[in-house]
């Protein structure tokens, strides 16, 4: 780090891509849980605080114009080898927040919108912002114990997604398993916006 | 460091003062970087000799060039020094402006379209 110029050409120093996933869902539908069975750091909070059509940025005038929303989220980190690293974000459940998600959905990756059988309603507001805003997402039926079983058809059914959008059983709690919806998650993405897989593949 | 930058507000951070002190003072009521997006998963870094010019510094700015001695994402520096993230951006636009970090900003959307990354991404995912 030693040759690192430090003025604004440090923006040179080679850095480690960031990309982020958001992970959605109703309340209690495991987002955190998810985030912490694949993440390599205890999952962190960090509170967001949000300031709607802030123009006026050092003008005390524009204050009372200006809306300011506090949340919290958690997230946590996947290490990509040196050029990359994976932030998962658990974003709040609650419908009210999607300023927040505008935010936060602002080059991600993709989402994961988890979804809770016993409710499964509460994904919905989550399902309308992705689908509007044409971001990448699968759906993630998370088992919970004692649940009643649905087949994925049923849920599909149920929440009137496209076919080409994946839906995938998991129990957030499972590492395993919450790789494989992240993996899912990837190739839905790389498909989405680079077309079919080639035939390399 | 810029001009309009004054510090008359600094014997108001004292580690005693921390939980009463809201957070805007930290940045003397700004609620915007001066320059830079920085969205949550920037990536910022301590660039420089070590430890320069962290003496004229806040005990706050001063945590953050401690903690990006390894590249740190706006959301993990806001986690670790227990700020919300509209105050760390602030501030590290600061240290920006002082060369005393460097920052990698994120993917764009426009970027999403470049297959090597999602190839990359699926392979780390694989080997996890």
């Amino acid at each position: 780090m030693d040759s690192v110029r430090s003025d604004r050409d440090a923006g040179r120093v080679t850095l480690p891509k960031a990309i982020k996933i958001l992970v959605a869902g109703g309340f209690g539908a495991g987002k955190t849980t998810l985030v912490g069975s694949v993440s390599e750091i205890e999952p962190l909070r960090t509170e967001e605080t949000l300031t709607h059509q802030g123009i006026g940025i050092d003008d005390l005038s524009g204050v009372e114009g200006k809306k300011t929303t506090t949340v919290a989220m958690d997230f946590g980190r996947i290490t990509i080898g040196d050029d990359y690293r994976l932030y998962l974000f658990g974003t709040p459940g609650q419908e009210r927040f999607w300023f927040l998600w505008d935010e936060l959905a602002l080059g991600a990756l993709g989402a994961v919108v988890l979804a809770d059988t016993r409710r499964l309603a509460d994904c919905f507001p989550s399902l309308d912002y992705f689908e509007r805003r044409e971001t990448p997402f699968i759906v993630a039926v998370n088992c919970f114990d004692g649940a009643r079983r649905y087949d994925l058809d049923e849920v599909r059914l149920g929440l009137t997604l496209h076919e080409d959008i994946p839906v995938v059983m998991c129990d957030a709690r499972r590492r395993e398993s919450g790789k494989e919806v992240l993996i899912t998650l990837v190739e839905h993405a790389m498909r989405m916006r680079l077309g079919p897989a080639p035939s390399s593949r | 460091m810029p001009a309009s930058d004054e510090h008359p507000d600094t014997q108001w951070v004292g580690e005693a003062a921390g939980a009463i002190v809201r957070p805007y003072v930290l940045t003397r009521g700004r609620t915007e970087p001066t320059r830079g997006r920085f969205d949550l998963i920037t990536l910022a870094v301590a660039v420089g000799p070590a430890h320069a010019g962290a003496g004229g510094l806040d005990p706050e700015c001063q945590a953050i060039v401690r903690f990006c001695r390894r590249p740190q994402s706006v959301a993990e520096i806001a986690a670790h020094i227990n700020l919300p993230a509209g105050t760390v951006r602030v501030l590290l636009s600061d240290l920006l402006d002082q060369g005393l970090i460097a920052t990698q900003e994120p993917h764009s959307e426009t970027d999403m379209h470049d297959e090597k990354l999602y190839k990359a991404v699926l392979d780390g995912l694989r080997a996890l």
